[in-house]
């Protein structure tokens, strides 16, 4: 359950990858979160090809979108991150 | 992720569905339950809070919160998250809504419904807009409680209404540099909406609050940022008084001029609204038999006016009581002092020449300004140049069309979110299988 | 325009701006009247097809004969119209349906039509995304798809360029002899095009069209998914009957990479709420044929009105009763296809041309001489 007042202690982590790389996050934070402490700035690209991230924060804007474990259009601020889980951004061209 | 993982095509039935997992929604569906009816309540996020409530799995959270959520899970509702509603009707017998659960079709079967789908923030399109470090104002509040670090990081927080306040302390406490707060409204609006703060005496302890928090932070009235400068991401704004134009070198912009009531679901199922929000009674019933509405979907009023209208919603859902006066009268000075933010804060008319030819309205689809400009409506300007044609539904885009041009969005059609093919063809609704509950507790939700 | 015009158009829908453009290059003073504005109504609706068809001779001869035109055309057409020159692949399901293709195969080439039978494992290779265990397909490389309003756009551009105008939210209430009534307004000429659509029979009493309701769904972007235009066999049949309702896998993908979904049919009067039964049984056929389809996510859905007929033809000629009146309506899902045949054939038989391909098959005279019952 949340807890009031002040946050108590360190998160564990658990690793996940991010365009191939692994990398050790907290549990519990959203994806997009995970990328923006990562300092990813491209998540998505445009029609046009311009780099795009986290407009809303709240799963209206469609621009934190990424794929995950292979599903395109995931919507990074929706979505806790999960031990294993594997996450491509617009930052890896392949 | 979702404790309960729904296979395709399961069915829920319920008393009272709840939309939205916000304040207002988890006040409707706690005071509900507690009475005994079967509730179940549907919400975007992975956990209870909505957008204000916002919390990590253990993380911290205010004491009201705590204390709702609580409620809400001995309340004995239940909590079916990750999940969008993207489809609604009525029936002789209730309503059957189609729910998209990770992906998964789920049919909701309730005989009554509480809107608390809340508001998104209007974002007005300005050069530069769309680079990565740009973020709405709520936004950069999402992220900040969904663990994103902005320590260290400059950032100019630059827009309209009292989230601006909030959100700077928040990050400020955080350990951003919080260089910047431009509110455009102008000193005199402003200083008018501090003086009905002293009708609201909890309103003004937050300000208080606020305002020492960042007391090292310049706090501007009567300024905006006119443009996003950066390759590739965010590396500076212009920032104006309408006199002096000056750079500010940041990380991060927060942009954002109010927030905007989430009515699509409300327009699909055939609810009257006014000026962008759901018309409701005295009783927080709209137009159509059997669907209440809350919260900022009736109208922005904040988190503790959405509260009061849960509990009168909950309270009084299938039944033909009244709310009990103290209720009635706690909700009355709350709406008086939401009356008089939304007037304070509107933006103003130098906002509608930020945009030049080259500036992307539509960002799902990068319709440019000089694209729309002729248009005559939003229709035209949806099929001729493919403004609001994205993935969003025109979210993002049509509330800052409207403000720019005065177009009316389209109607509204399934799916109201976009959803996979194989939740859209689901047939749940006639198929052989019995309505069973689904035994999802809010405590679930956080194991 | 100042005096009056030659020729006034009554709906700037894809088939009157067509109609509109020939009758411009012809040198006729034409004006364009629209109630709401260009290409806004059935136009909007539709999936943009250039496809040739074979439902009947007839219209197989105005389909091959409008592809050909729309292949000119294109090189020439704003990027904004999205011209795909993807090809169709009418796909089948068994034995007897690849029997089907076969014939369709010999009637197309003795048209002139390029259409090549795939094989199993062709068509696989071609469309990875199709359901294993399909019989084979015919492929018809010529056809495509556009984007229908501003598809529109770029022909009433055209018949501006030769003099035309355009006067939309104009609402045409009567059609009478060599004259137009639009509210209070009589605008006097010598030939009246009614391209009126699924209204065509509100202006012109007596024209049995009637809307047949369609319904389609569009998925974000997943590029390369699909890259012809597939259609089912059973599509002719749908299309052919007027019975209550009916589905048939119609999938497209449009230059922006997002899949198009249709079809559907249904005479329901003028209802364009979205019919959520129909909306999954036609769902439900795409993915008895694609699979994969499920996992797409769907952003839209919406509705729209073909002008149908009972005979599947349009009417493309003069209306005796009354004098300067011709009509130009009535294309079911064939009027994006079609509309340049239709323009030139109206402008050749106005002009008193010989025209390409044989138009008594469309003459509107045949609806008032037989008694129409559907």
């Amino acid at each position: 359950m949340p807890q009031t007042g002040v946050r108590t202690g360190v998160r564990s982590e658990l690793n996940i990858l991010v365009d191939d790389r692994p990398v050790r996050v907290a549990a519990g934070i959203s994806v997009a979160s995970a990328l923006f402490n990562l300092g990813v700035t491209s998540y998505a690209q445009s029609v046009t090809g311009e780099p795009r991230a986290p407009l809303c924060g709240m799963g209206v804007c469609f621009e934190c979108r990424v794929t995950i474990d292979s599903r395109p259009h995931q919507r990074a601020c929706l979505i806790p991150v999960v031990e294993g889980m594997h996450v491509i951004t617009a930052s890896n061209p392949g | 992720m979702t404790p309960h993982a729904y296979a395709d095509d399961e069915i829920v039935a319920a008393d009272v569905a709840v939309i939205g997992a916000g304040p207002g929604g988890i006040a409707s569906a706690a005071c509900a339950a507690e009475r005994g009816q079967r509730v179940v309540v549907i919400d975007r996020g992975s956990l209870p809070g909505g957008q204000i409530w916002r919390h990590l799995r253990d993380g911290a959270i205010p004491r009201v919160a705590a204390q709702w959520i609580s409620r809400f899970e001995r309340s004995g509702a239940r909590f079916i998250g990750t999940a969008s509603v993207v489809d609604a009707h009525g029936e002789t017998r209730g309503f059957d809504l189609l729910v998209d659960a990770s992906g998964h079709a789920v049919s909701v079967r309730a005989r009554d419904i509480i809107l608390a789908t809340g508001a998104r923030e209007l974002f007005i399109p300005f050069e530069g807009w769309t680079l990565p470090g740009v973020m709405g104002i709520g936004g950069a509040q999402a992220l900040l409680k969904s663990g994103a670090s902005f320590t260290g990081k400059r950032v100019v927080i630059a827009g309209s209404g009292p989230l601006m306040l909030p959100v700077a302390a928040s990050l400020a406490r955080s350990g951003a540099r919080v260089v910047l707060v431009a509110e455009q409204a102008s000193r005199v609006a402003v200083a008018r909406f501090a003086a009905a703060l002293w009708r609201s005496p909890s309103m003004l302890a937050q300000a208080a609050k606020y305002r020492a928090r960042f007391l090292s932070s310049p706090y501007s009235t009567g300024t905006w940022v006119t443009a996003a400068h950066g390759f590739g991401r965010l590396e500076s704004v212009t920032v104006t008084d309408g006199k002096r134009t000056w750079r500010e070198v940041v990380d991060v912009l927060c942009t954002g001029y109010g927030l905007i009531p989430n009515v699509e679901l409300a327009q699909l199922l055939g609810c009257e609204t006014r000026d962008g929000a759901v018309i409701v009674d005295e009783r927080q019933r709209t137009s159509i038999a059997s669907v209440l509405a809350v919260g900022e979907a009736t109208g922005i009023g904040g988190a503790p006016l959405a509260l009061v209208e849960g509990e009168i919603a909950g309270s009084t859902v299938g039944v033909q009581t009244s709310p009990s006066s103290s209720l009635t009268r706690r909700r009355s000075v709350l709406k008086s002092a939401a009356r008089s933010m939304l007037d304070t804060f509107t933006p103003r008319a130098e906002l509608r020449a930020l945009p030049t030819i080259d500036t992307i309205v539509c960002r799902c689809e990068d319709v440019k300004y000089g694209a729309v400009q002729h248009a005559i409506c939003a229709r035209q300007a949806k099929l001729y140049a493919r403004a609001g044609m994205g993935s969003c539904q025109g979210r993002t885009c049509m509330p800052g069309l409207d403000f720019l041009f005065a177009w009316q969005a389209d109607s509204v059609r399934p799916p109201i979110e976009p959803t996979p093919v194989s939740v859209l063809a689901s047939d749940i609704a006639n198929s052989a299988s019995s309505a069973y509950s689904i035994n999802s507790s809010v405590g679930e939700a956080y194991q | 325009m100042t005096d009056n015009p030659d020729a006034v158009v009554v709906g700037a829908g894809i088939v009157g701006a067509a109609c509109a453009a020939a009758l411009a290059r012809d040198g006729m003073r034409v004006m364009i009247l629209d109630e709401s504005f260009a290409g806004s109504g059935t136009t909007a609706a539709g999936m943009g097809h250039l496809v040739v068809m074979d439902d009947s001779p007839a219209q197989l001869a105005l389909t091959a004969y409008s592809t050909r035109l729309w292949a000119m055309l294109t090189p020439d057409l704003p990027r904004n119209v999205e011209h795909e020159a993807c090809g169709t692949l009418w796909v089948a399901e068994d034995e007897s349906q690849l029997d089907a293709v076969r014939e369709k195969q010999r009637v197309y080439s003795q048209h002139g039509v390029d259409a090549e039978v795939l094989s199993p494992a062709q068509l696989s290779e071609a469309e990875p995304h199709l359901r294993a265990g399909l019989a084979g397909a015919l492929y018809v490389p010529g056809d495509g798809v556009i984007y229908p309003p501003n598809g529109a756009r770029a022909l009433l551009k055209i018949a501006a360029e030769h003099g035309a105008s355009l006067r939309e939210g104009v609402r045409v209430n009567a059609i009478a002899a060599r004259e137009v009534v639009a509210g209070s307004e009589r605008i006097s000429c010598d030939i009246v095009v009614n391209a009126a659509g699924a209204q065509a029979a509100r202006l012109t009493p007596g024209i049995p069209i009637v809307p047949r309701k369609g319904h389609l769904v569009i998925t974000d972007r997943y590029p390369g998914f699909c890259r012809h235009q597939l259609v089912e066999l059973g599509y002719l049949a749908s299309a052919h009957t007027m019975s209550t309702e009916s589905v048939a896998f119609n999938v497209q993908p449009r230059a922006t990479g997002q899949l198009l979904i249709g079809s559907s049919r249904e005479l329901v009067g003028w209802d364009a709420s979205i019919n959520r039964s129909i909306v999954r049984k036609m769902l439900d056929r795409a993915l008895d044929f694609m699979p994969t389809l499920a996992l797409t996510s769907a952003i839209r859905t919406w509705t729209g009105f073909r002008p149908a007929t009972p005979d599947k033809l349009p009417l493309i000629g003069a209306w005796e009763e009354t004098p300067g009146l011709w009509i130009a309506s009535g294309h079911e899902g064939l009027g994006i296809t079609t509309c340049l045949g239709t323009g030139q054939l109206l402008a050749d038989m106005i002009a008193g041309r010989n025209t390409a391909i044989d138009v008594v098959p469309f003459a509107p005279s045949r609806v008032l001489s037989s008694a129409v019952a559907h």
